[in-house]
């Protein structure tokens, strides 16, 4: 049904969004707890820097990739030398772009949910002899998972169609960094490449469907979990 | 166990300034009008409010001194708080809200939490979770909760305001039984008059910020003053009775109590079983000689030991009846026309015994 390229442009596409929003997620998650639980000076100011990646243009947020990870700039060489850790033009590089650009998504859905927890039930925990991790992990968190998880899935469903960063961070490297939206971009670029260009927007139509169905299944069944 | 406890604090413009002291066990009511601190006052105890100013001792242990700078955390202090909201964790079922506070206070024994358990009635709820439970479930198993996370105090919070007269019900007997067998002394935040006079041993009247008044119930609800944050109907006196004898041929039951017997129409409760009733002012009569053809059961022979004429047209009569304080609210023009004055012998007929909705018959409920 699928050809090889396809197959794998979409392969790379899951491996790629995956990635890059599993990784992003302890980061959204710090960042949520700060955001929504201390009142410091700059807060606002704090937030809107977390969310620049969202707003900014992608191709401007691949360029500063590019110039922090690149392999020939001091970071990116670095983790290059000590750690054989290479970003620029890998599938890693890919995700590391998908899953800064769709920080933001997880991240508000994270402050969102820990500041709509009824303070209330900490405090209970915390006469029953909890501590404050403690409190966190067995209160907090478990009450903040349905808004861990739609953050998540809005922020998977975004990645899978990141263009502008990863083509720019790390090109279009059929197999390697070539997801389904490149794959796109590449047929296009091709005499007679429409047919698999349609091929190849279907396939994404129906990967955005079955994201956005496994979204709510998941909404569902963590809000059913307060439930019964 | 003792509890003694001063603080200051300010919000904005409403100045707090409580202080008080507890020796005895058993329930003390923190009572007052809405907005008068008492629920700050148990946060403060609970170590949930942290008040600019004050030094809270428990049992010799001071847990809050701010000159000092002491301050224990809440999870260190082994107080129970059972919140308005019940405030169960909805992610978990009943029984893991009731092991949550026992595990971590280190309670191993199984014997324990069955006990209570039991007490409370929460077998066939322990695998629910707290959506599926009814307001007056979860106030059980928010006792069940903060009881087995073996505190050496507890804090109730208005436990039944949320609830309606059935749904008491279902907690009020759970309490009376704790009250009696368990040796937590309890701070017991409302304010019902019923629910205070019901339940509590001494009472802590807070109001617009400061201790107004604190003193055992029995006394305190057959007092003037008092009165005037009660409401006057609610005005009288609150006695322990024990039931005596349950009449077969006219359905009556006798309550004896420190000064003589009082017949009722039938309780269901056991011969000897204790209780309280409460009588009104307003429901006692007074007459300088025994009446002999009247309809009222009860007239007991009392002695006037003052008398305190209120605004309008009324008069209180202070009165005791052995060891019981009563009082009587009649008319100015009955107290001159009587001559009635302190130390005179007398006679209170009394009208009606407010005695708790469950205790009587069902047949008897409606009317």
């Amino acid at each position: 049904m699928l050809t090889a390229a396809e197959h794998q442009a979409l392969l790379l596409s899951l491996q790629v969004s995956l990635t890059g929003v599993f990784a992003a997620m302890p980061f959204a998650l710090l960042f949520g707890v700060v955001l929504a639980r201390w009142r410091f000076p700059g807060r606002a100011l704090a937030e809107g820097f977390l969310s620049l990646p969202l707003v900014l243009p992608p191709v401007v947020v691949g360029y500063l990739l590019l110039i922090t990870f690149g392999s020939h700039e001091p970071l990116g060489g670095w983790l290059l030398q000590h750690l054989g850790f290479r970003l620029a033009f890998t599938w890693k590089g890919a995700a590391l772009a998908a899953g800064l650009i769709t920080f933001p998504f997880q991240l508000r859905a994270i402050r969102l949910s820990l500041e709509g927890i009824d303070r209330g039930l900490v405090e209970a925990a915390e006469t029953l002899g909890a501590r404050p991790f403690d409190r966190f992990l067995n209160v907090t968190l478990p009450l903040a998972l349905p808004g861990i998880i739609s953050g998540a899935i809005t922020a998977f469903a975004a990645a899978l169609g990141e263009f502008g960063a990863i083509i720019t961070f790390v090109s279009n490297i059929p197999g390697e960094t070539q997801t389904l939206p490149l794959a796109i971009y590449s047929a296009l670029q091709q005499p007679g490449g429409e047919v698999e260009a349609a091929r190849l927007c279907g396939l994404s139509i129906l990967l955005a469907l079955a994201g956005i169905t496994l979204a709510q299944l998941a909404d569902r069944r963590a809000r059913a979990l307060l439930r019964t | 166990m003792s509890i003694e406890a001063r603080y200051r604090h300010r919000f904005g413009a409403f100045a707090l300034d409580v202080s008080f002291r507890v020796e005895e066990p058993g329930i003390t009511a923190l009572f007052g009008p809405s907005g008068s601190g008492k629920t700050t006052t148990i946060n403060a105890l609970a170590g949930l409010f942290r008040p600019r100013e004050g030094r809270i001792v428990m049992n010799e242990r001071v847990v809050l001194d701010t000159q000092r700078g002491v301050f224990v955390p809440a999870r260190e202090r082994r107080v129970g708080y059972v919140f308005q909201d019940a405030r169960l964790f909805p992610h978990m079922s009943v029984l893991d809200n009731l092991r949550f506070g026992w595990r971590r206070m280190g309670r191993a024994d199984a014997a324990v939490f069955a006990n209570i358990v039991e007490l409370l009635g929460l077998e066939s709820l322990l695998a629910r979770k707290p959506a599926k439970l009814s307001g007056g479930e979860r106030g059980r198993v928010a006792l069940g909760r903060a009881l087995l996370a073996d505190p050496m105090l507890l804090l109730l919070d208005e436990p039944l305001a949320a609830l309606d007269a059935a749904r008491r019900e279902e907690i009020l007997p759970y309490l009376e039984r704790l009250r009696d067998q368990a040796q937590i002394p309890m701070f017991y935040v409302t304010h019902s008059v019923e629910e205070m006079s019901r339940l509590a041993n001494q009472v802590v009247v807070l109001n617009a910020g400061q201790v107004t008044r604190q003193g055992r119930v029995f006394e305190l609800l057959s007092d003037l003053e008092f009165s005037c944050l009660t409401g006057l109907a609610a005005y009288g006196a609150v006695i322990p009775v024990r039931v005596s004898e349950h009449r077969q041929n006219d359905g009556l039951t006798m309550l004896s109590f420190d000064g003589g017997e009082l017949a009722v129409p039938r309780v269901e409760r056991p011969i000897g079983a204790v209780m309280r009733v409460r009588i009104r002012a307003e429901d006692i009569l007074l007459a300088l000689e025994k009446p002999s053809a009247i309809s009222a059961n009860n007239v007991l022979p009392a002695t006037v030991t003052g008398v305190e004429v209120r605004d309008g047209a009324h008069a209180d009569v202070q009165l005791a009846c052995g060891g019981t304080r009563l009082v009587a609210r009649i008319t100015r023009f009955s107290l001159s026309r009587l001559q009635i004055a302190a130390t005179m012998p007398i006679f209170a007929i009394v009208k009606s015994v407010t005695i708790d909705a469950q205790l009587r018959p069902p047949a008897d409920r409606s009317s």
